[in-house]
């Protein structure tokens, strides 16, 4: 299968793979058979801590850093000696700059969340792999991260988004690619 | 140098006191008779088996006998360790590391700064206390890593995602660990003389040494076995925290305990 550029979502039930696939994508997995590439290459012969950095996933549930929103923002780009530009972050993923010096532990789900998005868009990456980002939230809280996930498309942040959620793959993503049991049905 | 004899009648007459044991677990039903004979018969014939290798070695006054035992006591020590640190892949290679470290540098920092001689009769008790405290530090560490690897999988594959190392990842659950081996041995050792009389100088109290020469050796043990344990922990979780993660930097599935 291949995923397009731009915002492309996968689209399946539970248990049809497409969590799975998405890891294989930036090696935190490896395939049992077959290769993944990435811009043409194996992505087992690229170092995998940059492809890490150049596809960033951002996980089902948040898990925040300790420390404050504007240390976990810093983490990615730190790790690279670089610096991060902690308001445009936070601005791009929907949170206001005065969350920068808040603990992320105490911020509600979908908050956290958005800090994940801010976090993984820190190291500017060449797409981001969202793992059903707004499974965890409330209706509310969904349509907001939502509405910052389709800015950034429109934006044109590339984006591989795992949803089970039909509407919200139309809406967020211009390609939509649908497993079942770990196949592409359409 | 002083020195007691203690005869078999008086080894014997303390089993008065494991009748009580039995008795206790009789009467309240805890049934354990069976685990007390088994516990009294073992410690009768392993330390009377051990007796008789260190008066060999003592009385051979060859070190490399000392360094056989402690090779072999080494050996014991990993077994052990890695069999109580199921959790922990391929633990077996950072435990031996961790325990010949301990062992080898403690002895060898006591010997080279002249509070031991490098006699037998010195090495042997000293060694067994040391491999056998970080023993236990590695042990209880490397416990607690399987335990913080294993509670936060999704936290450590969310830093893996941003691009950091495995070392990195797991950092927070190593120092975490590394504090719970050494913890045990620090308390204890605030404790010591209020709570409890350690072993070494209750012996040698009652061995007739004079309590402020017992006092001091008890010092030199408590402490370099501080030293011995923290090493043993820093090798065993700086190390064994790579069972858990691929060399790609993936962090592995969990596997059965």
């Amino acid at each position: 299968m291949r995923i397009p550029d731009g915002a492309s979502a996968l689209l399946g039930p539970s248990g049809s793979g497409k969590s799975s696939l998405l890891r294989l994508l930036n090696r935190l997995s490896d395939p049992d058979l077959g290769t993944v590439h990435f811009k043409g290459d194996d992505v087992r012969s690229l170092d995998v801590l940059g492809l890490r950095r150049r596809a960033v996933l951002v996980p089902q549930l948040p898990a925040p850093l300790p420390g404050t929103v504007a240390d976990n923002v810093r983490y990615g780009p730190s790790l690279f000696e670089r610096e991060a530009d902690v308001n445009s972050c936070l601005g791009r993923a929907g949170l206001a700059r005065t969350y920068a010096d808040r603990d992320a532990g105490e911020l509600s789900v979908g908050e956290q969340q958005r800090v994940m998005l801010a976090r993984a868009l820190a190291l500017e990456p060449e797409v981001l792999l969202l793992d059903e980002p707004t499974s965890a939230l409330d209706e509310v809280a969904r349509d907001g991260v939502e509405r910052t996930l389709i800015e950034l498309a429109q934006a044109g942040v590339a984006m591989v988004l795992v949803t089970h959620d039909r509407g919200q793959a139309v809406r967020v993503a211009s390609e939509v690619l649908e497993l079942r049991e770990g196949h592409v049905v359409a | 140098m002083t020195s007691i004899d203690v005869t078999l009648t008086e080894v014997a007459a303390s089993l008065v006191l494991v009748a009580i044991a039995v008795a206790v677990s009789r009467w309240r039903r805890a049934d354990l008779e069976q685990d007390l004979a088994v516990a009294v018969l073992r410690s009768f014939v392993q330390l009377t088996a051990v007796g008789y290798v260190i008066q060999a070695i003592f009385d051979s006054d060859s070190l490399l006998l000392v360094v056989a035992l402690l090779v072999g006591m080494v050996a014991f020590g990993t077994f052990t360790a890695r069999a109580r640190a199921k959790g922990v892949p391929n633990a077996f290679g950072p435990i031996a590391l961790a325990l010949t470290v301990a062992a080898v540098t403690t002895l060898g920092l006591v010997v080279a700064l002249g509070v031991f001689e490098a006699k037998p009769r010195f090495l042997v008790p000293v060694g067994g206390m040391v491999i056998g405290n970080a023993m236990t530090a590695a042990a209880v560490a490397l416990n607690r890593l399987a335990d913080e690897v294993g509670g936060a999988r999704a936290a450590i594959e969310a830093t893996l995602s941003l691009g950091a190392t495995s070392r990195q990842a797991a950092s927070a659950a190593v120092t975490r660990s590394l504090r719970s081996g050494m913890i045990t041995l620090i308390d204890s050792t605030k404790t010591t003389g209020i709570v409890f009389f350690p072993g070494a100088m209750t012996g040698m109290l009652v061995a007739g040494a004079d309590p402020l020469d017992a006092v001091r050796l008890q010092l030199i043990l408590l402490w370099s076995l501080l030293g011995s344990v923290s090493l043993s922990a820093l090798i065993a979780t700086g190390l064994g925290y790579r069972g858990f993660f691929t060399s790609a930097h993936q962090l592995r599935d969990a596997g059965p305990r």
